[in-house]
């Protein structure tokens, strides 16, 4: 039989098999580490940054880091507590993310993270861009506002739904969401609303046409507990069943 | 012509007192005054000194957001943009009709509304000019002056407001900007336990809305005369009235009577407000000015809220609010009453009616109901209209292919009395200003006028582009040197 291989997590010990990243290992123990573009169903993306965690000295996303025996891995200092809370901050200024009027608001993985890490105020200057909305589907609207660029419906689209509706095109700042229609237009797409990529979204970018705020304030996802209880927005719609309870948070 | 006192001959050469901010009221507005060397007022306007703008950016966006986004318009009544929305809402969706649970709900969600925007506005804003005069001293007049001085009366001010919260957050899920309303119904029914909860002081808040009603009317009779004529002034009234002519402020037509109490229009579908009312500018207000459009911009303005609605209705539907009702009514003297100050007495009336509603609504087992839903096929547009706590208030949408915003319309309630409540600062200017040497207490007065009205001068200004300007260039002896102007159609031109 063999020996079980364990890391630290903030002094926990963690157990890990082969070809584990920190982040599998960790969500497998029931241990939360704030993330916003990993879907245990997909493979890592390491895009967001919101999974960074100190090894050594050196800040890396938990996400993809493969996890090996005797790590010592700091997931909740001040520091890095407050560096994932700067990542949050540029994401929120970098779109135009307005909760009050946001159907997704209560049930959005970006705000429930934010809650989480004791964002208080996106402190950076708005960058207001002008965005549009592209409601050219008949059942789904898209809301470029919206949209973290976590590359969740790219990945879904392609390897789930086998359909490639999705595409980051630009570089850097200028990077945004395409469709792949002859228009552009999402309406000229593949897409259906029984596809992957439409639920996997964890913000309110890709939702339901004509139902909005449908769940009363209360019962919304994230409305009682928090999201290191509840867990991803892709997995309650998956399973309908929370995360493993964590009483540091209740 | 202008009215008398809306546009002075020379102003440059008067001089200008501005009260600004305008104070306990909703929102910013300022009143300039143009007085001559013999201390007569020449000129008497109320302006707006904010922009909203939301009949623009709402432009683009799904239309189910709207029950939620308009309602930011405000903080005081947002209930009242909510379910003007859902109402238009309703109809883009083609529920023709709601569910019984439904809208009994948002009934009782717009009684719990008006139950706290009526007791904020007499208790919280206006009650110091009553109880203490309107030229009592600065530092008392004002509600912590009502707090050391009458601390019962403002503990009730601030329990039946806390009622009327609880009853939005109950229904809404948060006591300012919930979400309750949404297209072709709401999202949640009550629980036994929230019925119970708010069953618990509904008999106490009829017993503090009457003791309101007796405590408005001992101040009004107190200086019964005075309080009649000051800034009265005579002017048909329109407001929403059930089928059988019942006090009605959810559904039903809209109902427009003349100054003498004359029927002008009556049970008319709100859907077809547009022949009935138009929107007239003036060059120097962002707010536009509504009239009816049968008489005309010059004399079809009209007032809204409560004097209108108690004055325009045959009947309330509650015992006690029927009986102040009858006893406010003898004193028109078989027209209405047109008192600008009864606009109170008249809030207070309904504030009683609210309760008693809530009261009845608490026992009807259909608050309970799992039906919450209508649906039909999707229209091009819609229409709501509602009585808000201030007044008749209009949303209309027009929506493209894709489900997006493409027009909206917003008539608020307090944009209906834009015309009556410069009619009625001119009333006070001339009656209680003019020939005097102005001080705070007679600044005041102007404020008082105002106030009667319960304006939100915030939801009222939200037009773009469209507002007329005028330039003047005057030199150094005020004499006018150049003058442009931009029209509504946006042309400029230079006009001197």
């Amino acid at each position: 039989m063999s020996k079980s291989v364990t890391f630290k997590l903030d002094g926990k010990s963690i157990s890990f098999q082969p070809g584990d990243t920190v982040m599998d290992a960790a969500l497998r123990a029931g241990e939360y580490i704030p993330h916003l573009c990993h879907n245990p169903e997909f493979k890592p993306h390491g895009s967001c940054r919101v999974c960074i965690v100190a090894l050594n000295g050196r800040h890396l996303s938990a996400c993809t880091l493969p996890a090996a025996e005797d790590m010592d891995i700091d997931n909740s200092s001040d520091a890095i507590v407050e560096q994932r809370r700067k990542l949050l901050q540029m994401l929120f200024v970098e779109g135009n993310h307005i909760c009050p009027a946001c159907e997704k608001s209560g049930a959005c993985q970006l705000q429930a993270v934010a809650y989480y890490t004791r964002m208080l105020s996106p402190h950076f200057t708005h960058f207001f861009p002008r965005r549009a909305i592209d409601a050219s589907h008949p059942d789904i609207i898209f809301y470029f506002n919206r949209c973290i660029l976590c590359g969740l419906c790219e990945r879904a689209s392609r390897e789930v739904d086998g359909k490639d509706v999705f595409s980051i095109s630009g570089r850097g700042i200028n990077s945004r969401i395409v469709f792949n229609s002859a228009t552009g237009k999402l309406g000229d797409s593949q897409l259906a609303i029984t596809d992957k990529a439409v639920s996997v979204c964890p913000v309110g970018a890709i939702l339901h046409k004509h139902q909005g705020y449908d769940k009363p304030i209360g019962e919304r996802l994230y409305d009682t507990r928090p999201i290191s209880v509840v867990g991803d927005v892709a997995a309650n719609l998956a399973t309908g069943q929370p995360h493993k309870s964590d009483e540091r948070n209740e | 012509m202008p009215p008398p006192l809306e546009a002075a001959d020379n102003p440059e050469q008067l001089e200008r007192i501005v009260i600004e901010p305008l104070t306990r009221v909703e929102g910013h507005g300022k009143v300039t005054l143009l007085q001559d060397e013999n201390l007569n007022i020449k000129q008497a306007r109320l302006h707006i000194a904010e922009f909203r703008g939301f009949e623009k950016f709402i432009q683009g966006r799904p239309y189910w957001e709207l029950p939620v986004l308009v309602q930011r318009l405000c903080g005081i009544c947002p209930v009242s943009h909510h379910l003007a929305a859902a109402k238009a809402t309703d109809m883009i969706v083609g529920a023709t009709e709601l569910t019984t649970t439904a809208e009994k709900i948002r009934r009782l969600m717009h009684y719990g509304q008006t139950l706290q925007s009526h007791a904020l506005h007499f208790f919280h804003l206006c009650s110091p000019d009553l109880l203490f005069g309107f030229d009592d001293e600065v530092r008392h007049r004002n509600i912590v002056g009502v707090i050391e001085d009458s601390p019962e009366i403002a503990k009730q001010g601030v329990m039946l407001r806390k009622y009327g919260q609880e009853i939005i957050r109950i229904t809404s899920g948060k006591r300012i900007h919930g979400t309750g309303a949404i297209p072709g119904g709401i999202n949640k029914s009550l629980s036994r336990d929230e019925i119970s909860y708010l069953k618990t002081d509904s008999d106490q808040v009829i017993d503090w809305a009457q003791q309101a009603v007796s405590l408005v009317k001992r101040i009004f009779f107190e200086h019964y005369d005075y309080h009649m004529a000051f800034a009265s002034i005579d002017s048909s009234m329109m407001s929403m009235v059930g089928k059988d002519g019942a006090f009605e402020i959810y559904h039903g037509g809209l109902r427009a009577n003349d100054k003498q109490g004359e029927n002008i229009f009556d049970h008319v579908n709100y859907r077809d407000y547009g022949d009935y009312i138009k929107e007239g500018v003036k060059n120097w207000s962002y707010m536009k000015f509504p009239f009816i459009s049968s008489i005309g911009q010059a004399d079809g303005w009209y007032r809204v809220g409560p004097l209108a609605r108690v004055n325009n209705c045959d009947f309330f539907t509650t015992a006690l609010a029927e009986e102040q009702r009858q006893e406010f009514i003898r004193n028109g003297d078989g027209r209405p009453v047109q008192s600008t100050l009864a606009y109170h007495w008249a809030r207070l009336i309904e504030l009683l009616h609210c309760a008693e509603a809530i009261g009845e609504l608490l026992n009807d087992g259909d608050l309970c109901g799992n039906d919450l839903l209508n649906r039909g096929t999707l229209q091009s547009s819609g229409t709501g209209v509602i009585e808000a706590p201030r007044g008749t208030l209009f949303h209309h949408y027009e929506i493209n292919d894709d489900g997006l915003v493409e027009k909206a319309s917003l008539i608020v309630s307090t944009t209906n009395n834009n015309q009556a409540m410069n009619e009625s600062i001119r009333k006070v200017a001339g009656q209680y200003l003019d020939g005097n040497r102005l001080t705070e207490a007679l600044l005041n007065q102007v404020e008082v006028a105002i106030r009667a009205y319960d304006p939100c001068l915030s939801c009222a200004t939200h037009a773009m582009g469209k507002m007329p300007l005028q330039i003047n260039l005057v030199n150094a002896n005020n004499e006018l040197q150049d003058r442009l102007e931009k029209r509504i159609s946006g042309e400029i031109r230079r006009t001197l």
